[in-house]
């Protein structure tokens, strides 16, 4: 994994195979306090405690097309590396939220990539699971709503190719301004 | 031209589309389009699956071809990530492995738009080594 941008991909991907219907990313930058987080959020089906605690162990994994689960372990890696951390949180037929933090000036911290292009591909890729995007920067915040586009969108798909590019653009201009102040 | 940033500026763009509107009237009916789904584990993405997923977005919507690109889970095969499964109306799906942008723009061009056989097909047959156990 090159950046944390992927890694949300693959968070999210989880989160999709546990069923869910709607899933919120937050990334957070707040440069006072020097810290980079990234909360994913979902509905699916949960985990029990005992599963939570082998998440860690990279031989553990419920699929069954292969043998090892690389994708928390190397997540939790990227944070620790970074003097920061990684909880997992999950309730059996609630959800499970995902929460990683980096010391956002630490030189091991991996860059957070094009976060804007990894969320619209799953926004279009899913358009039937409701996303919801926040991006903040030092307490300023963007919240991108799935549903809400939708409905300006009318009967174009989320999934359309041509809103694609339309759509990351629209996310990319608001974090830009959010960065400029 | 001004960039998009509202949701008022998006509900313009979308105007203008409505007005171009041609191939694209069937996405309705998703059984009548080209289905191309990305294998997004963290395998495929640690390989490339996003670009790969970029690169036949673009084309597509450059080609203007009626398909949908949608995202799936790890199919057992890490080894040739990434992995792309097309779905053409009326065909079996076929999975390709080792799908880089030129592969991916190759697998538009001949095998969607032209129907031609292509190298790189992952047989239907192959097992994993661990169903071999």
């Amino acid at each position: 994994m090159n950046d944390l941008s992927l890694h949300i991909i693959d968070i999210i991907q989880n989160s999709l195979s546990a069923g869910a219907g709607r899933i919120i990313v937050t990334v957070d930058e707040n440069l006072s306090e020097d810290l980079l987080t990234i909360i994913i959020e979902d509905n699916g089906k949960g985990m029990s405690g005992e599963i939570v605690r082998k998440l860690e162990d990279p031989f553990y994994t419920t699929r069954t097309t292969r043998k090892v689960g690389m994708g928390i372990p190397l997540y939790k890696q990227s944070a620790l590396q970074s003097g920061g951390g990684l909880t997992i949180d999950s309730r059996v037929g609630e959800g499970t939220t995902v929460k990683a933090w980096f010391v956002h000036s630490n030189i091991d911290r991996p860059p957070l990539g094009d976060v804007a292009n990894s969320f619209v591909l799953m926004v279009s890729a899913n358009p039937d699971v409701h996303f919801v995007f926040k991006y903040v920067y030092n307490h300023n915040q963007y919240v991108f709503d799935s549903l809400e586009v939708a409905e300006v969108l009318g009967d174009i798909s989320l999934s359309d190719v041509r809103v694609i590019k339309m759509v990351e653009e629209m996310i990319k201009e608001n974090i830009k301004e959010l960065k400029e102040g | 031209m001004n960039k998009i940033k509202s949701l008022e500026d998006l509900r313009k763009m979308k105007q203008n589309l409505e007005h171009g509107m041609n191939i694209r009237e069937k996405s309705n009916e998703p059984e009548s389009l080209v289905q191309i789904r990305v294998a997004m584990a963290t395998c495929g993405i640690a390989s490339g699956a996003r670009t790969v997923m970029n690169t036949l977005v673009e084309k597509i919507e450059k080609e203007k071809i009626p398909a949908v690109v949608t995202q799936g889970g790890c199919m057992g095969y890490c080894y040739a990530e990434p992995t792309i499964e097309v779905k053409v109306p009326g065909k079996d799906p076929v999975v390709f492995g080792y799908v880089d942008t030129a592969k991916a723009i190759e697998i538009v061009e001949k095998y969607i738009v032209n129907g031609e056989l292509l190298d790189g097909i992952i047989p239907t047959n192959y097992k994993t080594i661990n169903d071999k156990n």
